[in-house]
């Protein structure tokens, strides 16, 4: 099958240390005419320096409104194979755990209806197997879903929610986030396979500020983990940094970014009070410094990518709230926050472009938060403020 | 063959079931973690338990036959045990000790990398690119081998002041984290699109196509039950074409990329923060992007030369100037620098401080 075509520019990607995606399709193009075509479509890309794919078309599986993006090649009769080459979103398991069995078998049910490609993983965070016909997709789905793998979610609804490794593998995790993850996939199914929100949103959940998955960036609901009280100090262990030659005094003291922390050689203390709960010294001694020990998460709201009017990173809502199974408060206000949304914002707004046109009263007063100095930077620098019925009493 | 009996609405499988048993033992126990090499790490549960991690690279494009190897790996050394990274790296778990330097060493005879721990490059976050998208000005994956294969010695051994994050986006929806990314690149439209006014009322909503315009560029053509594009407004985003494909936004010749730099995600020391323009524009040289990839070196290389410890990309620039930045790296200042879009005013310099 494999070897139709010439492929002098891609071939010159095979060269060089870093794996190579062209060797990827071509393993992939041994099995597959689909991969093949891919192969060549993507060398006549290298030479024309332009992409010939067609707009996604609205195709699926039977009860569900996404998980499937049609993809189609805009020269089917030059490259047959992938007239059609639909991609499948499967949804991940919760900090991409897997077993080599699941995997396998993932891997065979794929062969035997795709391409042989895939991406592990989608940006969003879903297993993407890319490259399938409309005609395979019944089968497809009933394939994984009886083995216990279901679709993620595209277009206008919830996308599927994903999330750093967590207490799986960290010790600066403040929350479950594996566990948060899976749980509220699983609330919002309805919410994810049939699309009927004004545009996506996206949950993203990650341990704490280090943010390993991104959340405050591409999220319109950021879960953070946080936590109350104070660091825990291992006095010992802080000497022991010391002793292998860490400079406490620049690499911790001077980098705190609110001056709350002091070293004298021998003791390192912190004032809790001011401390910020930034994460850079916990980060850079591990071994020392632990969380406070009250755990919550911190909710932001509104990040994405600069699609239409600039990048929005996502805003502090919620400072603190308690994130423990059955996360009861949690589903609620992700109920409230996705009802003001839906009810508010026109055809493919986002929700922190809502907030930034309806103003960010409106948005808490429906979700039932109270204004805080934490939700802002400083306050507004300007005098025309409104005033509501309800602000005279 | 009868299909099996589907089920929908199940959702994903419990991740539990894909934990190795100590990981089970020990969830949210973990006490602290070491590297041991730049793409090793032991992670020390309260317990006592330890758990290896041995990172590999990936091309994020994996056939079913590399995850197949992949997995033969893993049940050789780890009992079967692996997971995927937020950056698309390939992670075995290793709760056996004396597995760990026979899994390091199979790899590297199966050319697979080693890296991508602490502070490093780590993988390219990425998006599809000619491979798969319908709106990609440029190959996300070839620009991503390019740039990995120059600085793939960042990713396995070679130390820099903090993690240095990169990502590449083909289209400036930037599926993934581009905008807050230490080192990006960002695929760019230069020219006007063309408007197919024969296909537009076929296949286009007019209101939508004139509303989805973020500078109210595109306005009605009734006579042509089209619609006309205000060239002086338009920004090339590309956000008409998504909604309208008639609107061509490529210019093959004219398309290409730009390097954006100092984002991050992480709140420590200092907030996340986005990338700025640092290159405005490359034109699309595949397959390996030669200019594209020098410039991220040097980009990199001042860094690693004039960085504080602990400082990523951004706080390093905040703290010497943007105007020092440009000296430093001996990029030139264009007007494309200037903003003149939405956060325009925040960016424009109002004190009399600052340096040659």
């Amino acid at each position: 099958m494999s070897g139709k075509y010439k492929t002098p520019m891609l071939d010159e990607l095979e060269k060089g240390p870093w794996p190579s995606f062209v060797t990827e399709i071509k393993k992939a193009a041994k099995k597959s005419s689909m991969a093949d075509d891919e192969l060549g479509q993507l060398e006549k890309s290298y030479k024309t320096k332009r992409g010939y794919w067609k707009h996604g078309g609205i195709v699926g599986v039977l009860g569900y409104g996404g998980g499937v993006i049609g993809r189609y090649s805009s020269l089917p009769e030059e490259f047959p194979g992938i007239a059609h080459f639909h991609t499948v979103r499967i949804n991940q398991t919760s900090g991409f755990f897997y077993t080599a069995k699941a995997l396998k078998e993932i891997c065979d049910i794929w062969d035997k209806y795709g391409s042989g490609l895939t991406n592990m993983h989608g940006s969003t965070g879903d297993l993407v197997l890319l490259g399938t016909t409309t005609e395979n997709l019944e089968a497809i789905f009933a394939e994984y879903s009886s083995r216990g793998w279901d679709l993620g979610g595209s277009g206008s609804a919830m996308r599927t929610p994903s999330c750093c490794v967590g207490p799986g593998r960290c010790e600066w995790s403040n929350i479950d986030t594996l566990d948060i993850t899976y749980t509220l996939t699983q609330e919002f199914q309805d919410e994810l396979h049939r699309p009927a929100f004004p545009y996506k949103f996206k949950i993203k959940t990650a341990g704490c500020a280090v943010d390993c998955v991104a959340a405050i960036a591409r999220a319109d609901m950021s879960i953070i983990g946080t936590w109350k009280g104070n660091i825990q100090i291992d006095q010992a262990e802080v000497k022991k940094y010391a002793d292998k030659g860490m400079n406490i005094q620049a690499e911790i003291i001077d980098m705190c970014p609110t001056n709350c922390m002091a070293y004298d050689g021998k003791t390192l203390k912190i004032n809790d009070v001011e401390c910020n709960r930034c994460m850079h010294c916990i980060a850079k001694m591990t071994k020392a410094l632990r969380s406070g020990k009250e755990k919550g998460a911190t909710i932001l709201i509104g990040s994405k990518a600069p699609i239409v009017v600039g990048s929005l990173l996502s805003w502090v809502i919620v400072p603190f709230i308690k994130a423990d199974a059955p996360y009861t408060e949690l589903k609620e206000l992700i109920r409230k926050i996705i009802g003001w949304w839906d009810d508010t914002a026109k055809p493919r707004e986002r929700i922190g472009e809502v907030i930034e046109s309806e103003g960010m009263r409106p948005f808490l007063e429906a979700i039932g938060v109270p204004p805080m100095p934490q939700q802002v930077k400083e306050p507004r620098k300007d005098p025309f403020f409104f005033w509501s019925e309800s602000d005279f009493k | 063959m009868a299909l099996p009996k589907r089920q929908t609405d199940i959702g994903p499988p419990k991740y539990d079931q894909f934990l190795p048993p100590i990981i089970k033992k020990n969830y949210g126990k973990w006490k602290y973690h070491e590297e041991l090499s730049g793409g090793t790490m032991v992670h020390v549960a309260e317990s006592g338990d330890k758990l290896y991690t041995v990172r590999v690279a990936s091309p994020r494009i994996l056939s079913t036959e590399t995850i197949r190897e992949i997995c033969d790996l893993s049940e050789k050394y780890c009992d079967g045990y692996l997971r995927f990274t937020t950056r698309n790296n390939v992670e075995f778990l290793v709760s056996d000790q004396s597995k760990v330097d026979p899994l390091v060493a199979e790899l590297k005879q199966k050319k697979y990398l080693v890296g991508g721990i602490g502070d490093r490059v780590s993988n390219i976050v990425h998006t599809q690119g000619w491979v798969h998208c319908h709106s990609a000005c440029t190959d996300a994956s070839g620009l991503v081998k390019a740039i990995m294969d120059d600085l793939h010695e960042y990713f396995t051994t070679k130390e820099l002041p903090n993690k240095v994050r990169l990502a590449v986006a083909c289209c400036v929806n930037m599926c993934g984290a581009v905008h807050c990314s230490d080192i990006a690149v960002v695929a760019v439209h230069r020219k006007v699109p063309t408007i197919n006014h024969e296909l537009v009322p076929k296949v286009c909503e007019i209101p939508t196509t004139v509303a989805s315009c973020p500078t109210s560029a595109i306005r009605p053509n009734p006579k042509d039950k089209s619609v006309i594009i205000n060239e002086e407004k338009c920004m090339y985003c590309g956000n008409c074409f998504t909604v309208c494909p008639p609107i061509d936004i490529h210019k093959p010749e004219e398309d290409g990329v730009a390097i954006v730099v100092g984002g991050k995600v992480g709140s420590l020391r200092t907030d996340p923060k986005f990338s700025k323009l640092a290159i405005p524009f490359f034109y699309n040289e595949p397959p390996r992007w030669p200019k594209v990839v020098a410039a991220i070196r040097n980009i990199l290389e001042t860094y690693e030369k004039n960085a504080m410890k602990h400082e990523r990309v951004g706080e390093w620039i905040e703290r010497i100037g943007w105007e020092s930045f440009f000296k430093l790296t001996g990029i030139e200042f264009t007007f494309q620098h200037i903003d003149d879009f939405t956060f325009a005013r925040d960016t424009f310099r109002t004190s009399a401080a600052f340096k040659y």
